[in-house]
């Protein structure tokens, strides 16, 4: 037989927005050919707005949000997810709590109407309260069993500060002591419209959609509480003294934030350093050196600040040298690139923009990020012209002016390290 | 509209590929029916560490060659080693077909040079290591050993630090040429994918594959003794764990069998993470961090699985919930609500997992290497809805009335 090919390039997304009274920001991207359909609906109650003596909160609310909401019980909610066959999933990073699925396209306005439940009227029944807490003390204990886990949430402390690094699994002080009252305040604090993003994609029809949220959601009121206190982290290092197997590294340093205008060049560096086979640091500590089995590095932002989070795990005998392997590769970022090291990058990047049309759950992350940091949704097509148009010289410029420096880094393993001082 | 296309070369590859011209990408994988079971002791683990030699470079490539070609071209690509098969896959843009295919071809003739072979050792070792500091802290690997024996299914995929310490190039090199023969793999392809010139490249480049002599098979293992650096005791001692681990395997259908699909929606109604019977009755209230029932099929042989995580001092409690709560369904069997919410989940999941090729490719590259046929979306989804509420009891009786092999990982004896 014979198959014609067509060459894509990347689509010309129409991404339509839509701001309430209220607050609440529609955001919807149709994509036509696909089966399937996803939302995310995200509120202003991410780990940032717990009290500092109430670690957890924020994920307990997830969880009491969907013990029952409007005239659904709780069985009735997971039955409709079911039978609706929705994907889906509820969490919570440090300033947004979302809840969000995948489904197909059909289901997208029965699951709309649930959700409206979930997050608008919620029951939060206080017979459920101890099973609540009970589910987060399984997941509190779950992460202490999990050594990268730990290290990374203690190098999230150390990066970000105690409060404003603050794992979205809690802590057991704050867990025990959070009471039905607790409960009800966040819900009325935090779970309010002005703030709110909803995103939809997938194979829907924008018009329709949107009359259908403006009925659910218009009457939704309320401003949401001052914003939370924020503190910083310092350089430092923390050993976590165990007989494990491996010893595990987490190291992190500060960066601009995703908003900020230069951010593409801090990405592109750090995808010199990880994205891919060919990145210098799975060539230079795995691949060359057989130091290790997984070694990786990405950005992270909240959104005032970032940072470079990395992990390596290696049998303890061999950690002092993965360490500072990488530490060095990171530092020779500024020493000079090589075209070709960009040029795959900027392959990657196409082949990646253009294959996030095959999933509408891609497109609802990238849009809620977007309108979370920037204020607006940065299209596929502007990525790609940005990465397109960067220059070896601009990304070593800017890792020059920007050289990593207050590194944090937390070990867990049976000997701590020696953290080099330059 | 998807078009199946396949054809099988004069030496004995199968291609296959699920066309769809609508596709942004395309996947292609070569699927080799090689893994854990078919090694005998002195080579536990080679199959998995062959596959990661097979990034290290070929005749006409070193190993920063393959590493490199593979980000140029831009996409995903990964390899994987499992009980039955090994999996080299990538999925890239369609104007990159000609030259993925020219890469992975070449990567299926590795150069399995001596010094590449010591320092990845080292990596499998790393690799080793990890996964015994992660939970259930091989507990999987050693209910597979206890339920079907320490070689056969139940032989570790990564191998054990002896045998991966002992292992040489000799050993590898013998089992490359014995299990990687054109007639033994298949390469399949989803989305954009041109077929004609997929059939094409791949006849001119594998045309070479089938020459040479194949080793004679090693040395029979000697059953009377374990392997080196396997146990076999229902407990791991876990001292640091907070958590306590339970893992069942309990017996069910092959791969080719049709009971299958009520043995997977038994597997939804009873032990699915959300919406079960052990999700209201575990997860729900907090008494477990994981609760939880699947199935996985093998050539002539199935498992399934139960999962338990709780706090070490409400294991025993725990267990017993999880049995009356499996004597509940041998005995009354499920309702219809039950059966018709878990097809609607399981179909709603199969519609969209299709949307995207890299997906596909393992519907199409498993289904023909593992059972040869191809079944597509609809078929599929029919063969879910055509199970009945008999067929969901008789499952139940037979996987879930002969007792299950158990394996704990806790601190102190336990339970």
């Amino acid at each position: 037989m014979k198959t014609t090919q067509v060459e894509f390039e990347t689509p010309v997304e129409v991404v339509h927005t839509h701001v309430l009274d209220n607050g609440l920001v529609i955001l919807g991207q149709p994509m036509p050919w696909l089966r399937t359909a996803a939302f995310s609906l995200a509120v202003r109650a991410g780990i940032h707005a717990e009290p500092a003596n109430r670690g957890g909160l924020a994920s307990l609310m997830c969880e009491m949000t969907q013990r029952g909401a409007g005239k659904y019980s709780s069985r009735d909610i997971v039955e409709l997810q079911d039978n609706l066959g929705l994907d889906h999933s509820a969490g919570v990073s440090s300033s947004l709590a979302s809840y969000g699925a995948t489904m197909p396209a059909g289901a997208l306005s029965d699951a709309l109407s649930l959700y409206a439940e979930i997050i608008l009227r919620p029951q939060l029944p206080e017979d459920q309260l101890d099973d609540a807490l009970q589910v987060s003390l399984q997941e509190l204990r779950a992460v202490e069993d999990e050594p990268t886990q730990q290290v990374m949430i203690r190098l999230k402390q150390l990066q970000y500060g105690d409060l404003s690094g603050r794992p979205s699994c809690g802590n057991l002080a704050g867990i025990e002591s959070t009471t039905h009252q607790d409960v009800s305040k966040f819900f009325a604090d935090r779970y309010r419209p002005a703030g709110a993003i909803l995103a939809i994609a997938g194979s829907f029809d924008w018009n329709a959609v949107l009359d259908q949220c403006l009925e659910l959601f218009s009457d939704w009121r309320g401003e949401p509480a001052s914003e939370p206190e924020v503190d910083f982290g310092q350089a430092g290092y923390e050993h976590i003294s165990q007989d494990s197997s491996q010893t595990h590294i987490g190291f992190s340093f500060d960066t601009i934030p995703f908003k900020d205008k230069d951010f593409y060049l801090l990405r592109a560096g750090v995808g010199v350093l990880s994205d891919g086979m060919s990145s210098r640091l799975f060539d230079r500590v795995r691949e060359q050196r057989g130091l290790c089995y997984t070694i990786s590095a990405g950005t992270h932002s909240l959104k005032d600040r970032g940072a470079v989070f990395g992990y390596a795990g290696t049998t303890p005998e061999r950690a002092q040298e993965t360490l500072d392997v990488t530490l060095r590769e990171i530092q020779s970022l500024a020493s000079g690139i090589e075209t070709a090291e960009l040029d795959r990058l900027k392959v990657r990047v196409q082949s990646s923009l253009i294959m996030e049309q095959e999933s509408c759950t891609s497109a609802v992350a990238s849009m809620l990020s977007d309108w979370y940091h920037r204020g607006r949704v940065v299209t596929a097509r502007e990525i790609e012209s940005i990465i397109e148009a960067l220059t070896v010289d601009q990304v070593v410029q800017y890792w020059r002016t920007h050289a990593p420096k207050e590194f944090r880094v937390v070990t867990l393993g049976p000997q701590p390290l020696v953290i080099p001082t330059s | 509209m998807r078009t199946f296309c396949e054809t099988t070369l004069a030496n004995g590859l199968r291609i296959a590929a699920e066309v769809d011209p609508r596709g942004y990408s395309v996947s292609l994988g070569y699927f080799v029916r090689t893994g854990a079971r078919d090694e005998t002791d002195v080579e536990a683990g080679v199959s998995h560490f062959l596959e990661h030699m097979m990034f290290k470079g070929t005749a006409k490539r070193t190993a920063a060659d393959v590493n490199r070609q593979l980000d140029e071209l831009g996409g995903q690509s990964n390899a994987y080693t499992s009980e039955e098969q090994t999996v080299y896959y990538a999925t890239v843009l369609p104007k990159y077909q000609d030259r993925i295919v020219d890469l992975l071809t070449d990567m299926l003739r590795p150069s399995l040079a001596d010094a590449d072979f010591q320092t990845e050792r080292q990596v499998i070792l790393e690799e080793i290591a990890k996964y015994e500091d992660q939970p259930p802290f091989g507990a999987f690997e050693r209910v597979m050993e206890r339920h079907f024996g320490p070689r056969g299914l139940g032989r570790r995929i990564l191998g054990t630090k002896e045998s991966i310490t002992l292992m040489t190039p000799k050993i590898m090199k013998d089992y490359f040429a014995r299990r990687y023969s054109p007639e033994n793999i298949v390469l399949a392809a989803a989305g954009n994918v041109n077929f004609d010139s997929l059939v094409e490249q791949a006849t001119l480049m594998t045309a070479a594959w089938a020459e040479g002599d194949k080793p004679k098979a090693p040395r029979a293992d000697d059953e009377s003794k374990l392997p080196d650096g396997i146990t076999v005791d229902a407990t791991i001692e876990t001292p640091d764990a907070s958590q306590a681990y339970l893992v069942r395997v309990s017996p069910a259908p092959p791969t080719k069998d049709s009971r299958r699909y009520a043995s997977r929606l038994l597997s939804t109604i009873v032990g699915d993470e959300s919406g079960s019977r052990f999700f209201w009755e575990m997860i729900d209230t907090g008494r477990a961090e994981a609760c939880a029932m699947w199935t996985q099929e093998f050539g002539d042989d199935g498992a399934m699985f139960t999962y338990l995580v709780c706090h070490p001092d409400e294991m025993t409690a725990n267990r017993k919930r999880v049995d009356k709560m499996i004597r509940q369904v041998v005995k009354d069997g499920v309702t219809e609500t039950e059966l018709a919410q878990a097809k609607n989940k399981t179909i709603a999941s199969c519609i969209m997992q299709s949307d995207r090729p890299s997906n596909r490719l393992f519907g199409v590259g498993n289904g023909l290497q593992m059972r040869d046929e191809y079944v597509d979306l609809d078929e599929m989804l029919e063969r879910y809805r055509k199970v009945t509420l008999a067929d969901i009891a008789k499952a139940a009786k037979e996987s879930l009335v002969p007792p299950p092999t158990e394996t704990f990982a806790l601190a102190g004896a336990g339970s």
